[in-house]
């Protein structure tokens, strides 16, 4: 008895452990940069770096040698690959090396993210870096923010709140993508358009802004959407949307899809029944933001399009850091990214490697 | 009423459906009083005191207290507190994770604000004053549990109560606990509050109350003063056996005739995480013997020490003479050790499982995970034995919940049984069940004992041990405190030495 | 004797069969009813090929049966879990991720997109089983040894796990290009059926062995229903919980096989998500008390695959997915307004008394 306790405490112990370093790394990959920095500040300067370095913190100056402090908040990088490449962009650009000490919170709740923000305010950040997971609900926030000298700029996502409190936004411009894509389906010219619809988290920016621009098209051109479902994100979902179209024996001949992964499944169904897809097949396949493996995809025309939804705004955001620690005024408030839409007849390798995240 | 009362009960009646909890019960305590309630399980002291804080109502009689001109009505809890009647239950009632202070004026604020610092001087000078050594600011959980006992008195005091209910208080305390909690209680007499103490422990009544009144069978025995009544007659009286009346049963309890053998069990200092003393123990081949003594006492105890239901915390077993180790239940099992426990709802039924599997429960078990016994097997087993101890149900696959208790009981018997044990436990076997099936159990023991089989048996009941057992061992506030064979086995013995003290029962 | 050795709670299930299984068949029915009437070609089921010029069968029939399996698979292990502990687990679904990333990790190695495999997938499958039983033996531990009420112990999990996942791999989304991978998940080529619901199958088939052979039935309900006695009657409680737990985390790993291979890839977040509660729908839809005790394995099987019925209908009549969950909660209503003891007692009471009714207008 007594052994198989122990044992049976052994065991939990080490699971405990095992999930702290779980844990434990995924938050240490989130200082990763740090990490490595650290090691860079040692280099440089001497014994009582580390003291400057809150002093930093406390005091907001950013003179020169202090590292500038950034408060980050943004979406779990477990969300999609986007999300993904976007976090590492932001760990490459913000770290020691290149002057900032950067914290980062991970949520995909509003009211945690408000919390976050909350702290940072309170532990005086020089900046605070927002992708909000909902639009709404930041007004207080920001306020207490500008109260107390925090200087917060928004990227990938935008807010309902004044312009004024925050320095600038950074962001995809989803209805445009949207655009770009729809213009490209309309200008494959089809005899007629069937068209399943796969949307992302209903409310979401990426979901309104792909969504609306095929429904405008769709109601001014007379196309026929056979199906519109939400598999928020989900491939599983999509595929189970698909089949269950298919099942049902309605004719189309276009899906598209918000994301990467939903198209992923809703081929994975078209596969099943046997539904050929890509160029010059039976069925157009569009997807959004880019995966590598997706290019690929098109590169081998199994799918026809794919719209960027550029997860690189470090760099934009630490011009702006740079433009405002010079004290220079910024042109525009809201800054639009550079996005592409690709097309299987024309992409490349480079493309691939170059654009896929 | 009495110019001297503090309260008064005259011609209580409560029913419930099928009992008559209490029938035309008086009690009454007078200012400066410990009086104690005594009786056996069932005899209506809990009932009493339910009606007298206002858990059950009553439903006839009449409730006179201290400064009420006429009879009281007492409705709820909130009502006996209002009328100066606090309990102080076995089990804590207060709040662990607040300070002691908190503890004792928790929900009695009259405005919204609190003032911290004079609720704990308040508290502080509260607990001197009753000689409890405790500050106010101290959490509760982190005082040992006769503190916490004596806080939720303080509380009780606190609320100006003159009539104090003890309810079982010393349970689960050590003796200088006791010690330490009948200080405060004599302190509180002298204020002149009314104590009302329940308990099991004969010692502990003689050694603090004034008075004593007995309950048996929802009827009131009788109000005694301490002097006037001697322990072997309180016993008796709690049994409801005249004491010339038991010299009078033909003595025709068994003889076991000893032979050279080795004791199927034998052990020696076994004691357990229940807090009995260390005994010794030995069974042999073919005997039957028992544990008595009063609820309580320890007996149940013993027997669940014996098959490792509790923690064993000490001792050396031998079955067969040789030398083996039982501190759980599938260890005694192997040993063939069966245990019927006293409480058959929570340790010995599985409720929603038919009679078939219930029977089939422990042999199965013994037999292992990966043989389960055929399901024509099972059929045969569960039916022979509804057929042997003439079980009453639907059928094998009612489940055993919606049997009465008297067939349940005999199912759990089959369990036992089924697994061919050589030593037997049976705890309170025959407890709630009719007559009929009280003799089946007795003969089917008697009938056992003589195919070889050993059976320890617990009966609250005394006549019933005399009839079955030739060896009984007495106990007493969880002690072993005697051992009566041949024509020592007869009533007067047995309740002397239960009673002890001032009897010569004590060997 | 073999042909005798049935399993004890063999006629018990029997018994069952008059009142639990009812539930599930009566929703069923339910299902195939309101489909029928409102599109009869719902049940229409074809033989086509795949784009590997494969024989496939497909219909709405043939993908409940194809998608439901993940979710029968579970419901065996958290019938088990429900009945021993009285509570549910709920990180099955964080374990699938946990399950499918280790999966991928041994297919793939570190590379994202490897061109061979760097193990045979029965490795691979094993590494997952042994990984996730592990995670099943630490809820079990939390649950049997420390009393931590389930969902509280397996909340721990829950919040953890799809972050341990995405540890496994580093952050990466790997993706299998073996063809032979995506049989597990879809179809082996030759055959018409979908694998996952051979699998799910296959697991029913041991699991009723079990029962049969063992005595994990009796034992499960036994602790289930009175820990104490099954105690005192030589059983271990504290190692029947923390056993069904580890057939749980065996359960998941067989789950996270299939979720993992139908794409051949992963995505920590939403993979098998929200599948904890049709789990323990399921379970409840099975007629098992979600308060431990007596169980029944076939009902619970058949419950996952009536929530899978209800939601392809759904999908059929283009409700909208974020809208499924609403429909579930209204089972979920019915199924514990149903159970609970006050309705019961009243619904009872109405019968007899329309019997009473009954026997006095023919008195009459």
């Amino acid at each position: 008895m007594k052994v198989k306790k122990i044992l049976a405490m052994a065991i939990s112990m080490v699971m405990c452990a095992a999930m702290f370093a779980g844990c434990g790394d995924t938050e240490g990959g989130s200082d990763n940069g740090g990490k490595s920095a650290k090691s860079g500040t040692k280099d440089n300067g001497g014994a009582d770096n580390d003291g400057g370095e809150d002093e930093g913190g406390d005091t907001g100056a950013a003179d020169d040698g202090e590292l500038i402090t950034v408060g980050i908040i943004n979406n779990d990088p477990n969300e999609s690959g986007y999300r993904t490449a976007n976090d590492k962009d932001l760990k490459a650009t913000f770290c020691e090396e290149n002057g900032f000490k950067a914290d980062f919170y991970y949520s995909l709740k509003n009211d945690e993210q408000i919390t976050a923000a909350q702290k940072f305010i309170q532990d005086e950040v020089d900046y605070l870096l927002l992708s909000a997971a909902d639009t709404a609900g930041w007004d207080t926030v920001l306020q207490d923010a500008q109260d107390a000298g925090v200087r917060v700029i928004l990227f990938d996502r935008t807010i309902d709140a004044d312009e004024s409190l925050y320095e600038a936004s950074i962001v995809s411009d989803m209805a445009k993508e949207g655009q770009t894509a729809v213009d490209w389906l309309k200008g494959q010219g089809l005899s007629d358009y069937k068209i399943i619809h796969l949307q992302g988290v209903m409310g979401s920016a990426a979901q309104k802004g792909r969504s609306q621009a095929l429904t405008d098209t769709a109601a001014s051109d007379g196309w026929e959407i056979v199906e519109e479902q939400t598999a928020e994100w989900n491939a599983e979902k999509a595929q189970q949307i698909v089949q269950s179209v298919i099942d049902s024996g309605k004719d189309f001949n276009v899906i598209y899809a918000e994301n990467d992964d939903m198209a992923k499944g809703a081929v994975a169904a078209l596969d099943k029944a046997n539904i050929s897809h890509g160029v010059g097949k039976d069925v157009i396949v569009m997807g959004f933001d880019c995966n590598q493996w997706a290019l690929k995809e098109l590169l081998d025309g199994n799918w026809n399009y794919d719209g960027q939804c550029n997860p690189f705004q470090s760099s934009y955001i630490k011009d702006i850091i740079d433009k405002l620690e010079n004290d220079e005024t910024l042109s525009e408030k809201t800054i639009i990214m550079d996005e592409k839409g690709f097309d299987a007849t024309t992409i490349t390798q480079e493309d691939v490697d170059n654009y896929g995240i | 009423m009495q110019k001297d009362s503090l309260l008064e009960m005259r011609g209580i009646y409560k029913t419930f459906p099928g009992v008559k909890a209490l029938q035309n019960v008086d009690f009454t305590l007078k200012e400066g009083e410990i009086h104690a309630l005594m009786g056996e399980n069932g005899a209506g002291k809990s009932t009493l005191i339910k009606v007298l804080t206002g858990v059950h109502v009553k439903d006839g009689g009449e409730i006179f207290v201290r400064g009420r001109e006429n009879a009281v009505h007492i409705n709820s809890p909130k009502q006996a507190q209002a009328l100066g009647i606090s309990t102080v239950y076995q089990e804590i009632s207060l709040c662990p994770n607040l300070s002691v202070a908190e503890n004792i004026f928790l929900a009695r604020g009259k405005g919204i604000g609190v003032n911290w610092r004079n609720m704990n001087k308040r508290a502080d000078e509260l607990l001197k004053e009753l000689g409890i050594n405790v500050r106010g600011s101290q959490q509760l959980a982190s005082c040992s549990i006769a503190v916490q006992q004596m806080v939720a008195i303080a509380r009780a005091v606190d609320m100006e109560c003159q009539v104090l209910i003890l309810d079982e208080p010393t349970s689960s305390l050590d003796e200088s606990e006791v010690a330490k909690l009948f200080v405060l209680m004599r302190k509180l007499k002298e204020r002149g509050v009314g104590i009302i103490f329940v308990t099991h422990f004969l010692d502990q009544v003689y050694e603090v109350c004034d008075k004593i009144t007995v309950l048996r069978d929802g009827k009131l025995v009788g109000e005694y003063e301490i002097e006037k009544l001697p322990r072997l007659q309180l016993v008796s009286k709690m049994l409801g056996k005249e004491l010339d009346d038991m010299a009078d049963i033909k003595n025709d309890s068994p003889t076991f005739k000893k032979n050279d053998e080795k004791p199927v069990y034998e052990g020696e200092g076994l004691c357990s995480s229940e807090g009995i003393s260390p005994f010794d123990f030995k069974i042999h081949k073919g005997e039957i013997n028992g544990f008595t003594g009063l609820l309580g006492s320890g007996r149940s105890e013993c027997v669940r020490t014996i098959f490792g239901a509790d923690k064993v915390t000490g001792g050396s077993v031998k079955i067969d003479g040789e030398p083996v180790k039982i501190t759980k239940p599938r260890q005694a099992m192997k040993y063939g050790i069966a245990y019927l426990p006293e409480d058959r709802k929570r340790d010995g039924i599985v409720g929603d499982l038919s009679v078939k599997d219930n029977i089939i429960l422990a042999l199965q078990i013994k037999t292992g995970f990966f043989r389960p016994i055929s399901k024509a097997k099972a059929l045969e087993y569960a039916n022979k034995y509804i057929d042997l101890l003439d079980i009453k149900t639907a059928s094998v696959n009612t489940p055993i919940k919606s049997l009465s208790g008297g067939n349940q009981q005999k199912v759990i018997l089959a369990r036992w049984l089924l697994t061919e044990p050589k030593y037997l436990i049976l705890d309170e076997p025959t407890r709630g069940i009719d007559v009929g099936t009280k003799v089946d159990i007795q003969k089917l023991m008697l009938k056992l004992a003589s195919e070889g089989m050993s059976v320890t048996f617990i009966s609250s009941e005394t006549d019933e041990m005399l009839r079955t057992c030739s060896r009984l061992l007495v106990m007493r506030d969880r002690k072993l405190v005697g051992e009566l064979t041949g024509d020592q086995l007869n009533q007067n013995t047995i309740m002397a030495t239960i009673a002890g003290g001032d009897t010569n029962g004590e060997k | 004797m073999a042909k005798n050795n049935a399993q004890p709670q063999k006629a018990g299930i029997a018994g069952l069969f008059r009142h639990q299984i009812m539930i599930p068949i009566a929703a069923l029915l339910l299902l195939v009813l309101f489909n029928l009437i409102a599109d009869p070609s719902f049940f229409k089921i074809t033989l086509g090929n795949n784009s590997d010029g494969n024989p496939v069968l497909s219909g709405y029939l043939i993908t409940i049966i194809d998608s439901g399996s993940e979710l029968a698979i579970l419901a065996l292990g958290m019938t088990l879990v429900t009945a021993a502990s009285g509570g549910q687990d709920i990180s099955v679904g964080a374990g699938i991720a946990i399950a499918g990333s280790v999966l991928l990790r041994v297919l793939c190695g570190t590379e994202t997109s490897p061109e061979t495999l760097h193990a045979p997938v029965i490795v691979a499958f094993l590494v997952s089983c042994l990984v996730a039983m592990l995670f099943g033996a630490f809820n079990g531990s939390l649950v049997a040894f420390f009393k931590i009420q389930p969902m509280i112990a397996t909340l721990i999990l829950f919040t953890a796990g799809r972050s341990i996942a995405a540890w496994i791999n580093n952050n990466q989304l790997p993706n299998v290009n073996e063809r032979s991978f995506s049989y597990y998940g879809t179809y082996i080529p030759g055959i018409p059926i979908p694998t996952p619901f051979f699998i799910a199958l296959a697991c029913f088939l041991v699991t009723w062995l079990l029962l049969r052979f063992t005595t994990l039935g009796l034992y499960v309900q036994s602790v289930g229903i009175n820990e104490k006695t099954s105690r005192l009657n030589g059983l271990n409680p504290e190692l029947i919980k923390l056993l069904t737990y580890i057939l749980l985390g065996l359960c998941v790993a067989i789950a996270a096989l299939i979720k993992v291979s139908r794409l051949s890839t992963i995505n920590y977040s939403v993979i098998a998500k929200d599948i904890e509660m049709d789990a323990i729908l399921a379970v409840a839809l099975g007629g098992n008390a979600l308060g431990g005790g007596k169980f029944s394995m076939s009902s619970s099987v058949l419950g996952a695959y009536v929530i899978q019925f209800l939601t392809t209908t759904l999908y059929k009549f283009q409700v909208k997915a974020d809208a499924l969950p609403a429909y579930k909660a209204v089972v979920v209503i019915i199924l514990v307004v149903m159970s609970a003891p006050a309705v019961r007692e009243k619904f009872s009471i109405l019968i007899k008394k329309l019997r009473s009714d009954k026997t006095a207008a023919q008195n009459s």
